[in-house]
């Protein structure tokens, strides 16, 4: 496979991830806002703090409310996070590949786009945005299942399941972090009927709360990160989705698992076995901010690492 | 429907001048009638937003990003009746076969030269005649693999050719989703009518290319070289090789080392045999034609000549589009063929001869005067649409470089019905076949048929208000 139509196929994956990921938190903060008191409005702004964009945010809509942060999360064209950017890049990537991907792929894609592209020119949609987003996770679930069902499952699906996993452990702890950044403030709280509000809300957001409910009943702080981190069964867990990422790396090189040849292989290794011989009580002592932020840094040196390996230009060595 | 439908005295391609259906679209007429116009309206709306849904569009450029449109199609289509099309694939054959030969000649032996048929100083004078392309010995000797030629049909009901495209024509894409839009928007009439079938072109043209390929024992690798996504066509590139099952390739995913062409994979350098390519002669080697292209391979083009990767098509085609070296193809089939030319070139003056600039400075408010090294409807003066003043300014340009300029009449391009609103409106139609050379000589069946929407207007093209029909040629 071309080195190109690979790092087109990863990174439009991605963006899809992303943009379904972007409409979870956004979903699941409108619900919360609706069983909270009115105190809390103040929760649309760690939504912004994810971001890291927050100039940005307060020079263009000033202050964070439920109307212009889902303004800013859906539809903003210069903001390159925001759901539609996504979806525009996931489409000018499929459209520059369209030779590699079915045609299903991309006329899913193409309509993705449209839907989301149409709606931001529609009036009242950021009033009540739960039908769109609920069409966006849906339309998302739809790719993936053309993908699984009609796309050969050889090098290109590999490197698409290879992007949409990575962005996905990524999302999955960022949604995670942001809980850090809505209890904070709010320390006395904890243990307060809110508190549990907060965690059913992110394991809603991940779209785990049913899972959870059948694994641990209960919502225990402990347990939700051990469910959102570790969990070997649930396919957004951070740990299943580095097992799928790791699958997927070694059908492409065809390197037994276990061993490496390249950088990407033995990052993946190590952050697998890190996850796997780790306990939820261990990150919590240490740290969950701090153990998430240290997981975001090395997903990024692993899509570096993948890049490298894969998809960059290097002159021409040796030919085989 | 049809109640009011008045040829205006243009040649109509549905219609007699008396107002009666011409045969070959009797059936079509009558299905139309059937429908009714909502129900055709509808059926209209489906093929659009069928375009849409594959993604067949393309960017309107100055305004809005995101503001997207479909290429206009009208779904009455142009029939062409069975004889008709018999003489014009005869005609098309003759011609490319003869155009292929004179330029192998003009880079090689310059028998037609020394022949004195052609004149020298109009084939060394043309902008695209490439220098580097002296003594190349391309596979089979074939270097228009793909062409195509527009035809327009005059008042007289005469079909003419207009102008042959041999660098890298595009719009086959076009005819290929038209039909297959159309297919679902008119089924009944497909069972029913002897329509020739279009899509086994892209088949044909993988068969050409791979015909191309040096001695391997594996198969051939061809891929198509694309400008990339935001080249006009790109559409019809990343189609083209999606149907072909080919890997579409940028310049920047092609190497060249010791000898040969390779492209860039996961897994190393894998080798390349035949390309075909999308990318101008202009840009295909910064070593041979322009040194800043990026867009192109550099060695490319030493690779070609020792036969270890094939072009399609051959890079220096374009001398055989030359409009000046066009006024000579009767000659020109004549000299390789020893036959008459079957279908008619539209009468032209050609400026570097005498006695023509004399007649084109002293007519130009009825002619139709253009560049011969463009194509596209680029630079071109509509005499009898002109003021006075830019008559006279293009007069100057003509005799400060008469080489570059060719004169014809203004043809009564022949109209095909097409939807305007509630009712059916005659619209200036032209038609683009295209044709390959592989072992034989394929014509694909019908066509482009680009339609001017606007009213009166003779511009097909559609970055001026042309829009699309599907082309019937029936069996």
């Amino acid at each position: 496979m071309l080195s190109r139509v690979a790092d087109s196929i990863y990174w439009l994956s991605r963006y899809l991830e992303r943009a379904e990921n972007i409409a979870r938190i956004l979903d699941v903060n409108i619900q919360m806002t609706l069983d909270l008191p009115s105190s809390f409005q103040e929760q649309w702004a760690p939504l912004v703090q994810i971001t890291a964009e927050d100039e940005f945010f307060a020079e263009h809509y000033g202050k964070p409310t439920q109307e212009t942060v889902t303004c800013f999360l859906l539809f903003d064209k210069n903001y390159p996070n925001s759901i539609l950017s996504c979806l525009r890049a996931a489409r000018e990537n499929a459209r520059s590949i369209r030779d590699a991907i079915t045609s299903e792929m991309w006329e899913q894609i193409n309509d993705f786009y449209h839907l989301v592209n149409n709606a931001s020119s529609v009036p009242h949609v950021l009033g009540s945005p739960h039908h769109l987003l609920d069409e966006i996770k849906q339309e998302s679930h739809q790719f993936i299942g053309i993908v699984h069902a009609l796309y050969s499952h050889g090098e290109g699906y590999h490197f698409s399941r290879l992007g949409r996993s990575i962005e996905r452990a990524d999302k999955t702890s960022r949604i995670l972090d942001v809980k850090y950044f809505v209890i904070l403030p709010s320390i006395s709280h904890v243990g307060t009927p809110y508190d549990g509000i907060q965690w059913a809300a992110v394991l809603k957001s991940i779209g785990a709360f049913e899972m959870y409910r059948k694994k641990y009943g209960r919502i225990l702080p402990e347990r939700v990160v051990e469910f959102l981190l570790l969990d070997h069964e649930f396919p957004r867990s951070v740990r299943f989705c580095l097992g799928n990422a790791e699958q997927s790396l070694h059908a492409i090189t065809g390197t037994p698992q276990g061993a490496y040849r390249n950088k990407a292989e033995q990052f993946l290794g190590q952050l697998s076995s890190e996850l796997a011989y780790t306990s939820s009580s261990e990150i919590i002592e240490s740290g969950l901010h701090e153990f998430l932020d240290s997981l975001q840094g090395k997903l990024n040196r692993l899509d570096e690492a993948i890049c490298e390996t894969f998809f960059a230009l290097r002159p021409l060595g040796h030919i085989g | 429907m049809f109640q009011d439908y008045d040829p205006e005295g243009y040649f109509d391609e549905t219609f007699s001048p008396g107002g009666e259906p011409r045969p070959a679209a009797a059936m079509l007429t009558g299905r139309i009638r059937e429908l009714g116009l909502e129900e055709l309206r509808r059926r209209q709306e489906a093929a659009e937003s069928s375009f849409l849904h594959s993604g067949i569009t393309f960017n309107v450029y100055g305004s809005d990003e995101g503001t997207e449109k479909i290429w206009p199609f009208d779904i009455i289509p142009r029939i062409i009746d069975a004889s008709e099309w018999d003489r014009i694939e005869r005609g098309l054959q003759q011609r490319v076969t003869a155009l292929n030969l004179f330029i192998h000649d003009v880079y090689n032996d310059r028998k037609i030269i020394n022949d004195k048929v052609v004149p020298s100083e109009l084939v060394f004078s043309s902008k695209t005649f490439r220098e580097g392309c002296v003594g190349l010995n391309p596979p089979h000797g074939i270097w228009c693999h793909i062409t195509g030629t527009d035809l327009v049909r005059d008042g007289d009901g005469q079909f003419y050719v207009l102008e042959d495209n041999l660098r890298c024509p595009s719009g086959v894409s076009y005819v290929l989703e038209n039909r297959r839009v159309m297919k679902q928007t008119f089924p009944q009439l497909f069972e029913t009518s002897s329509i020739r079938p279009v899509d086994d072109y892209p088949s044909r043209l993988l068969e050409a290319l791979q015909y191309l390929a040096p001695q391997t024992d594996t198969t051939p690798k061809v891929v198509l070289l694309t400008p990339g996504v935001f080249n006009s066509a790109f559409f019809e590139h990343a189609f083209l090789a999606r149907q072909m099952g080919i890997e579409l390739v940028e310049g920047r995913d092609l190497t060249v080392s010791s000898g040969f062409v390779y492209m860039r994979t996961t897994s190393g350098f894998e080798r390349v045999d035949v390309i075909y390519r999308r990318v101008d002669d202009d840009f295909l080697d910064p070593d041979v034609f322009r040194a800043d292209s990026l867009l192109g391979v550099k060695g490319l083009m030493q690779v070609f000549r020792e036969g270890r990767v094939a072009l399609a098509n051959a890079p220096g085609t374009g001398i055989a589009d030359d409009k000046a070296i066009y006024s000579y193809l009767p000659d020109i089939v004549n000299y390789y063929l020893d036959e008459e030319m079957i279908l008619p070139n539209v009468p032209t003056y050609v400026c570097s001869r005498e006695e023509d600039l004399k007649f084109v400075l002293a007519h130009l408010d009825k002619l139709v005067v253009k560049p011969t090294d463009e194509s596209g409807g680029y630079g071109l003066l509509v005499g009898p649409h002109a003021s006075k003043k830019e008559r006279e300014e293009f007069a100057e340009r003509i005799q400060a470089d008469p080489r570059k300029y060719i004169a014809q009449p203004t043809l009564a391009l022949s109209r095909c019905p097409v939807i305007v609103e509630d009712h059916c409106e005659g619209r200036h139609v032209d038609l683009r076949p295209f044709i390959l050379i592989g072992e034989e000589v394929y014509v694909l069946p019908g066509g482009l048929t680009r339609v001017a929407l606007r009213k009166g207007s003779l511009v097909v093209n559609s970055s001026q208000g042309g829009g699309s029909k599907d082309t019937w040629a029936l069996s």
